[in-house]
């Protein structure tokens, strides 16, 4: 019956394609964006172990160590490697004068952990060359808009030379500011000097320990701070989370999503009702149960619901992809959870209005039909 | 039911039905005694607002009596439950409606289905039976159309179609020929006699219809809610 009705059938697939887009895409932006809080976390996969300063909290908000600290890591038993990581901000002076605000990451000068897993151009071991750094993909886009390569690019950094030689393929942060990786000594000269500029310790596990065990060892013995990796990169979830406005934001549109979908849904299911009830009641008056009808609305309208969710799932599917390409939107993924929440949010939809519509022809009357 | 017994299809008694108009109660029918006998062709005359709708939708079970009793085929059928009242009418009766009130997406044959498949009938089965129907009315060939693609007069016959695909014992209508012209008008009543009236099935028409008068095996007049004429004719002031 429902699908028969071209106008009122597009009206319920828009209405809920339209919700489900909406409240899906809201939800996958929302869990990325969010999760570009724990970027810094996820582009040293090879650390087991983040240890810092008590008052540290995330990769970006840090309070430096005093270097003995360094020594005292590695003294406890379990860690396998232990190497200083320095992050910083710094002011970038470009080509064409302007002011930039970069991150500086300086990496341990042997092994070079802590750089990002994957060069897009050059090689890791171009920092063994002076001056060098290593720009990563987000920062080539905002730093060079014209498309230059980057690659020999002299930068004035807090009044020291830096030259590009390669591009590192991360994860861009929450800020999508530009990273600058060097090594660790080079770092101390980008960084104007205060006495502790050591701001993580960078830890492996031995093989047989356990990152939990490790990290309760290590603050036991040194009274550091010592989170692991799925820690760490949770602290970066958590500060993003109660620190800025976008979980209430994004909130609202997904409740904005949910209350259109009622409403566009809700409007169309009672025309339908309306238009149909003189056939509702003949079909009563025939002897059809209300609950025949009932079940009969139900597996129509769920029918319609699987489309236009599957139609907006789609949509989101397509903006991610069509997104994929904007270093802003790199690495966008939809969580499994999200199309579930929408899935739920559809159904509830459907079952609400189509409950409320139904109560109309419950209650009518098969006697109205010889009126 | 041993067949041929049964005399009597409808019988009320004593059958009032007020309804509330703002403050003021009206009665429009006043305790009916009727006997509407099985084998026939019976219609139901009378001027506008006499309360002909009324009484033919508590004679087949879809509006409750203020007070009376009516029996269907020897069932009281208001003493039944709301289940089995909708049960009652699903076995025992066909409707027809006078603006059809087909359901606009699905076919002819699937529309006039709808009493066996809601019976529980396997639907390819029903559509058989449906087709073998609209064969009888002379629209098999039509059995594939959407009602809006179906002429008034085709729509009206699948309506028949599903009035009777299910043989019921009662047939009711409420004004079947007030939109055609008189010889299709006839025809139906016609086919309505062929297909639905026999030894035990009777048909009851509410009708205004005087160019029709003529088909009937019964004839009552109901004026202000009480039968005021009951024979083979109509009254001669008419
Ligand atoms: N649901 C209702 N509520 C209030 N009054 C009603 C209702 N149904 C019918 N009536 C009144 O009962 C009286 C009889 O109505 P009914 O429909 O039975 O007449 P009718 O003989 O079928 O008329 P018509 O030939 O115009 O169809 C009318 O005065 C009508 O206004
Ligand atoms: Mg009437």
């Amino acid at each position: 019956m429902l699908t028969g009705d071209k106008q009122k059938f597009y009206g319920l697939l828009f209405g809920i394609a339209f919700s489900t887009l909406l409240i899906t895409q809201q939800l996958t932006i929302f869990v990325n964006l969010i999760e570009r809080g724990a970027s810094g976390v996820y582009n040293v996969p090879t650390a087991d172990v983040w240890v810092m300063d008590e008052v540290s909290r995330t990769t970006d908000v840090n309070f430096p160590m005093p270097a003995t600290a360094l020594d005292k890591v590695r003294g406890v038993a379990g860690v396998e490697w232990a190497v200083p990581h320095l992050r910083a901000n710094a002011s970038v002076r470009t080509q064409e004068g302007d002011l930039e605000g970069v991150g500086i990451v300086g990496v341990d000068d042997a092994t070079l952990i802590g750089l990002p897993k994957n060069m897009i151009e050059g090689d890791i071991n171009v920092l063994a060359q002076p001056d060098s750094v290593i720009i990563d993909d987000v920062g080539v886009t905002n730093l060079f808009e014209n498309g230059q390569s980057p690659i020999g690019e002299r930068l004035e950094l807090n009044d020291q030379r830096a030259v590009i030689r390669g591009i590192g393929d991360s994860i861009p942060s929450f800020t999508s500011q530009v990273v600058l990786y060097t090594k660790y000594s080079q770092a101390l000269r980008y960084v104007p000097g205060t006495r502790n500029r050591m701001t993580f310790v960078l830890v492996g596990a031995s093989d047989g320990v356990s990152p939990d065990e490790l990290t309760k060892r290590i603050s036991e013995q040194t009274g550091l701070r010592a989170r692991t990796r799925d820690e760490f990169a949770q602290d970066g979830v958590d500060f993003i989370i109660e620190n800025t406005g976008i979980p209430v934001n994004f909130g609202i549109t997904v409740v904005l999503g949910f209350i259109v979908g009622v409403a566009i849904v809700g409007l169309t299911f009672s025309l339908f009702i309306r238009d149909n009830i003189k056939q509702f009641g003949a079909l009563k008056a025939i002897g059809v149960t209300n609950r025949k009808i009932a079940g009969m609305v139900a597996v129509q309208a769920g029918m319609v619901g699987m489309i236009g969710y599957g139609l907006g799932v789609l949509g989101t599917v397509g903006f991610i992809s069509a997104f994929s390409g904007v270093p802003q939107f790199k690495g966008f993924y939809i969580p499994w959870q999200v199309p579930l929440v929408s899935f739920a949010a559809m159904v509830l939809i459907i079952a609400l209005t189509g409950w409320v519509a139904l109560r109309g022809v419950m209650k009518t009357e098969p006697a109205a039909v010889f009126r | 039911m041993s067949g041929g017994e049964i005399k009597t299809a409808i019988s009320t008694r004593g059958v009032t039905r007020d309804f509330q108009a703002g403050q003021e109660t009206i009665r429009v029918l006043h305790g009916i005694d009727l006997d509407v006998r099985a084998g026939e062709l019976t219609y139901l005359v009378g001027e506008s607002g006499s309360g002909k709708t009324t009484m033919i939708s508590i004679m087949c079970g879809i509006l409750w009596p203020t007070d009376g009793d009516v029996e269907v085929f020897g069932t009281d059928i208001y003493a039944l439950s709301d289940n089995e009242l909708v049960n009652f009418r699903l076995q025992n009766i066909g409707f027809i409606f006078q603006q059809y009130n087909l359901i606009p997406s699905i076919d002819a044959a699937s529309n006039a289905a709808v009493p066996l498949i809601a019976q529980g009938m396997d639907r390819l089965e029903a559509r058989k039976r449906a087709v073998a129907m609209l064969e009888k009315l002379n629209i098999a060939d039509q059995a594939d159309k959407l009602p809006n693609q179906l002429s008034g007069g085709q729509q009206q016959r699948v309506a028949i179609a599903r009035a009777l695909v299910h043989e019921p014992r009662l047939v009711v209508c409420d004004e079947p020929t007030a939109a055609l012209d008189a010889k299709s008008g006839r025809r139906v009543m016609d086919l309505l006699r062929e297909v639905g009236v026999a030894e035990d099935r009777s048909v009851i028409i509410v009708t205004h219809d005087n160019r029709i008068f003529d088909l009937a095996d019964r004839i009552l007049v109901l004026e202000d809610g009480r039968i005021t004429h009951d024979g083979t004719d109509m009254p001669d002031d008419h």
